[in-house]
């Protein structure tokens, strides 16, 4: 999945990646958090787009811990979901279509 | 393709900067229409300002007044007053008596409750089995599943998730909105309805309540706001001179 962090302040991938579990972890406790196989494949801290890899039985469940997180470190931040997609390939290539 | 609306966006709306930035964004995150709440005594001339604003954007501006009545009669004082002024009119209900009396009467778009206080939403079987009768849709926000955490958050989604199962067995439409007071509470149709898994309503009944249902009440509302109506099924399409 796609994700578009929006802050005030740049944030590391380190933050958003604890960000990220927190929000899994408080919502859906340590069982749902052990069924999603969550990894963050890359994050560019500039213009703050993401692209998180997950099991597809728990999408929901990490677009909706995702969208939750509304402060990291402390810092206001908006998480936005732009894509969902079944291979990195298929959401690279759909991210440069919807952009032109 | 979907038309999504969100019904409540609250910017602040004598800071006409914020109510830009507010609905450039919730039309970046694909909102096609966008209910603002506003001042019972708003004049013509601010809504003309949020309307040219809205459409700038190329966003449809759905007016709305939120109602806190503290009585049933202030509830019906209200409606007489406010109903031909406004497209979509809602009722918090902080008493059982305003509950109910605003789930029985048809002027009544919307019937929300108060998120801080479980012991203040009235949504039970009887609220819905009128609701159901009178057309008010159940007005889900948003913004307080990102703003609660813990305990609060907790005793909020099993309230909502009790009022979901109502509502769909007394078929009430629900209605999600956004509740956002500022940006970063704004997130997409889609997301959102991930956010609404939370507390079990599907996502295609969540994505109903961002897009049909809304629609539904504003097509219902603006048929009736529009000078040639007279009742239900029944328009004025030319005068005849004698």
């Amino acid at each position: 999945m796609a994700l578009k962090v929006e802050s005030e302040d740049p944030l590391s991938e380190r933050d958003l990646i604890r960000a990220i579990w927190d929000s899994i972890l408080q919502l859906f406790g340590e069982y749902g958090a052990s069924q999603t196989n969550l990894y963050l494949v890359e994050f560019n801290p500039e213009n703050g787009y993401a692209i998180l890899r997950c099991s597809h039985k728990a999408v929901d469940m990490v677009r909706a811990s995702v969208v939750a997180i509304t402060r990291v470190s402390e810092k206001p931040v908006a998480i936005h979901v732009m894509r969902v997609s079944g291979t990195l390939r298929a959401l690279r290539k759909k991210l440069v279509v919807g952009s032109k | 393709m979907r038309k999504f609306v969100d019904l409540h966006l609250r910017p602040q709306i004598n800071d006409l900067g914020h109510v830009e930035k507010m609905v450039e964004i919730s039309f970046s995150l694909g909102y096609r229409s966008l209910g603002i709440p506003l001042p019972y005594n708003i004049k013509e001339e601010k809504i003309r300002q949020l309307r040219t604003i809205c459409e700038n954007v190329g966003v449809d501006l759905v007016t709305r007044v939120d109602l806190v009545p503290k009585t049933s009669g202030e509830l019906l004082r209200n409606l007489r007053r406010l109903r031909r002024k406004f497209e979509i009119i809602s009722v918090t209900c902080h008493s059982k008596s305003v509950a109910r009396q605003a789930a029985k009467d048809r002027r009544v778009d919307l019937l929300a409750f108060s998120t801080g206080f479980p012991c203040r939403r009235f949504f039970d079987n009887a609220e819905a089995e009128l609701a159901s009768k009178t057309g008010s849709a159940l007005e889900i926000d948003m913004a307080p599943l990102l703003l609660l955490t813990g305990f609060p958050r907790i005793r909020f989604l099993s309230s909502l998730r009790k009022e979901v199962v109502l509502a769909e067995r007394s078929n009430v439409p629900i209605v999600v909105s956004s509740g956002a007071t500022d940006v970063s509470l704004l997130r997409g149709p889609y997301d959102y309805g991930a956010l609404a898994t939370l507390f079990d309503l599907s996502l295609s009944l969540a994505w109903h309540g961002f897009s049909e249902n809304p629609l539904s009440i504003l097509e219902k509302n603006r048929k009736k706001l529009s000078p040639g109506y007279v009742a239900p099924g029944l328009f004025v399409v030319r005068d005849v001179k004698h």
